[in-house]
């Protein structure tokens, strides 16, 4: 480790620290029911009004908005052999891999199956892809919206409250923040180096005289929603490890921000909408917690390098599968960055990273992707486990449970525990199929407990919405494009389920003042609280998992014992 | 549940096709535009041309093997390395006893022993990665040199003034781009025997 790569981190933080009350502000503005410019026409023209919905409703539209989408995308990758702005003449996708592609995308995952450059035309990449990493993204932080309002409303007390309109909420982030927001950073990119045109490739003649095809496309555009939406699915197939989707540090830096931003912004919009800032920043404050002990692991573990390699003679830290305009502080921390954030985009293989760094990668999902997080789900999902631990305190000093000026009764603690149980049953679930099954078992490239990580990484990923791999997986088979839709499907909309369940029940309580009985859930006291319920519930559920995957890989690779 | 779901299907149908329009057609194109007006050469890959022959990108790794060149990292990207066709990473494990082998048998031709450089034996993450850092650069000297017959210290030089540093001191890391080392080098000492 050294002192530039702890300042890149340091640094890193600060930044995030330092955006996330303006860009609560921003966010909390589409928030507000006050409208906003040209709005009014774009509802007549979809035909639904601005009212208010009900949870049910809310819901509704959520899933048909989003079943629409994956039909769509599904089409447009079946028949991109007859759609426009294929120049290099790809087939259509085959069935299972586009319907893995469709749910992926729509599910904000965007695991991919496939290489971008040889697979997709620009057309799909675009009016498919590109579509989808827009949409997925406002749906996430459309249900967080929901779910601030849960807290933020003075409800009645009979039980029936609305939540606010799905179609004006998603509209509102798509064309008011992220759009503009992308505009902007498109532009950045092309400055750094990354491509942005519709010409498919050049042919250059290398200085030794061979002859290299040099893939290009509408990069940029597409990248900048990658990152600031969380999605993560990269126009090329090494994703942001390639120079033209990562040129610089620089841009690496800005990547890394964007993937944060939002997501830390949102925990702010809350503090404002319930009326207590510090509300918000409790919650940045557990999240940025358990992220800097996640890239203080990672960057540890792979600074300290690899003893087998050390053996033949190499120096340092471990290089394999990483790039050296980012080296590794810069490696280490956007690890941490993409799984803590439901991301999914790397700039280094996953795969490669010694035992104990992929570890982190792995357990940063299956905590839930509440550190920060996925645009939205994030903040759902950290404030579910909120419910959860202020249960957990109320049970221990005997005070009746309430957050935020709610109380949470036992439909929230039915709902909130299917939302966090489905994530483990899934991942683990699924991972048990994988490696009994035939199919299961020919995916990993790696041998032994390797083998194991890179199937229960897959699974982790998809059900969490990640997004990430350890690529050694051959994925693109009929049994892993089925199993990996199901749990990315899954892990989506059943924890979006649950958790507008619970902010339509909450939305209708009546708000209670702080009084001398309330439980307080702002201060260090709570942030160690909702770390420790957040790392216990997540460490319990998968440590023999990881026992047998990444711990028995570490102690293997120390003992010089390979496979 | 049924009649949310059914007020849902249009507005859902329309909405998704309106920014499909805006976000996956108007979006891109006009970045497209926009960038190719402004910013055309790294719109269009960073390309260095030779009068009005390409010859690679800036941004991309191609493969060196003659002794006097400076050889950039292995590549796992296609075939022979360097396709910038089909970016890929070899995703071997730490504990992989392939990777143990491709390291081990790469380690002679860097002609030392201990203190190998990393990037001089391990595969990038993307397969086209223009860097090595400054330390495997300065290994290869004495083969450059004694390649082409050029002094030493000129190869030093020409090295160290190639090598780019962190921007403030902390984002990124050092780091010697390998094709515009070697052009630099052709400049100094011209078509080097094979």
């Amino acid at each position: 480790m050294t002192l530039s790569g702890w300042m890149l981190i340091l640094v890193f933080i600060g930044l995030i620290i330092a955006c996330a009350r303006p860009v609560g502000a921003v966010l909390f503005r589409l928030y507000d029911d006050r409208p906003l410019p040209l709005e009014a026409g774009l509802y007549h023209l979809i035909g639904a009004g601005p009212r208010e919905q009900s949870w049910i409703g809310y819901a509704a539209a959520v899933l048909a908005f989003n079943v629409a989408g994956i039909a769509l995308l599904f089409t447009i990758l079946k028949l991109q052999n007859v759609l426009p702005l294929n120049p290099q003449g790809f087939g259509g996708m085959d069935s299972w891999l586009a319907f893995n592609t469709a749910v992926s995308f729509v599910t904000n995952t965007n695991w991919q199956n496939y290489g971008g450059e040889t697979t997709l035309s620009h057309f799909s990449q675009m009016a498919g892809l590109t579509v989808q990493n827009f949409l997925s993204a406002a749906t996430g932080i459309a249900v967080a919206f929901a779910f601030i309002r849960a807290f933020a409303r003075q409800g009645g007390g009979t039980g029936v409250a609305t939540i606010g309109n799905f179609w004006t909420d998603v509209t509102r982030v798509t064309l008011y923040l992220l759009l503009p927001a992308c505009m902007v950073l498109t532009i950045a990119y092309v400055a750094m180096g990354v491509p942005q045109t519709l010409t498919a490739s050049v042919n250059a003649t290398t200085v030794e005289g061979a002859r290299q095809t040099i893939a290009l496309g509408p990069v940029a555009s597409q990248l900048a929603i990658k990152m600031l939406g969380t999605n993560g699915g990269g126009f090329f197939n090494v994703n942001s490890a390639h120079p033209f989707e990562n040129p610089t540090a620089l841009s690496n830096l800005l990547q890394m921000l964007t993937i944060f931003v939002l997501g830390a912004g949102l925990t702010l919009t809350f503090g404002k909408a319930v009326g207590n800032l510090r509300q918000g920043w409790t919650i940045l404050a557990a999240m940025l917690a358990l992220f800097l002990v996640g890239v203080t692991v990672i960057y540890w573990a792979e600074a300290a390098g690899n003893p087998v390699h050390h053996a033949l003679g190499l120096a340092g830290g471990n290089m394999e599968g990483k790039e050296v305009r980012f080296g590794l502080a810069a490696t280490a921390l956007f690890a941490a960055v993409t799984t803590a954030a439901s991301c999914g985009a790397v700039i280094g293989m996953h795969d490669s990273l010694v035992p104990l760094g992929g570890l982190v990668t792995m357990f940063n999902m299956q905590l839930g992707e509440v550190i920060v997080g996925g645009v939205g789900a994030g903040f759902y999902g950290i404030l579910i486990y909120a419910i959860l631990s202020v249960f957990v305190a109320g049970l221990m000093v005997g005070r009746t449970p309430e957050y935020v000026g709610k109380k949470i009764e036992a439909r929230e603690m039915k709902l909130a525990v299917i939302a966090i149980a489905i994530l483990p049953l899934f991942i683990l679930g699924l991972t048990a199929i994988a490696t009994v099954a035939a199919p299961g078992l020919a995916g990993p490239l790696a041998k032994g407990p390797h083998g194991f990580s890179e199937i229960l990484y897959a699974y982790s990923s998809a059900v969490a919405n990640n997004g990430s791999a350890f690529g050694g997986l051959t994925g693109n088979t009929p049994f892993y494009n089925i199993t990996l839709a199901i749990g990315m499907f899954v892990g989506r909309f059943g924890a979006i389920l649950p958790a507008l369940a619970i902010a339509g029940g909450l939305a209708g309580k009546k708000k209670l003042p702080d009084g001398p009985g309330s439980f307080p859930t702002t201060g260090v006291l709570w942030i160690g609280l909702l770390a420790a319920i957040i790392l216990i519930v997540g460490g319990l559920t998968f440590l023999p998992s990881l026992a047998l995957g990444p711990i028995a890989d570490h102690f293997q690779v120390a003992a010089g014992t390979l496979n | 549940m049924l009649t949310e779901i059914r007020t849902a299907i249009r507005p859902a149908i329309s909405l998704l096709l309106l920014l499909t329009l805006i976000t996956g057609i108007a979006y891109p194109l006009a970045m497209t535009g926009v960038a190719q007006v402004l910013m055309p050469a790294q719109a269009n890959g960073s390309l260095i041309r030779e009068g009005d022959r390409v010859i690679g990108s800036k941004l991309i790794g191609q493969n060196f093997a003659a002794p006097g060149y400076f050889h950039p990292r292995p590549s796992a990207a296609g075939e022979n390395g360097y396709d910038a066709s089909a970016s890929a990473a070899s995703n071997l494990a730490p504990g992989s006893q392939d990777l143990r082998n491709r390291i081990a048998n790469a380690i002679p031709a860097t002609g030392s022993t201990s203190n190998v450089p990393p990037a001089l034996v391990t595969t990038s993450a993307s397969g086209l990665d223009p860097h090595i850092s400054p330390e495997a650069a300065f290994a290869q000297i004495a083969r450059v040199v004694q390649a082409r017959g050029i002094p030493g210290t000129r190869v030093e030089a020409l090295v160290r003034a190639e090598t780019e540093t962190p921007l403030l001191g902390f984002i990124g890391e050092r780091r010697v781009n390998v094709l515009l080392l070697n052009r630099q080098l052709d400049r100094i000492s011209a078509n080097p025997p094979r």
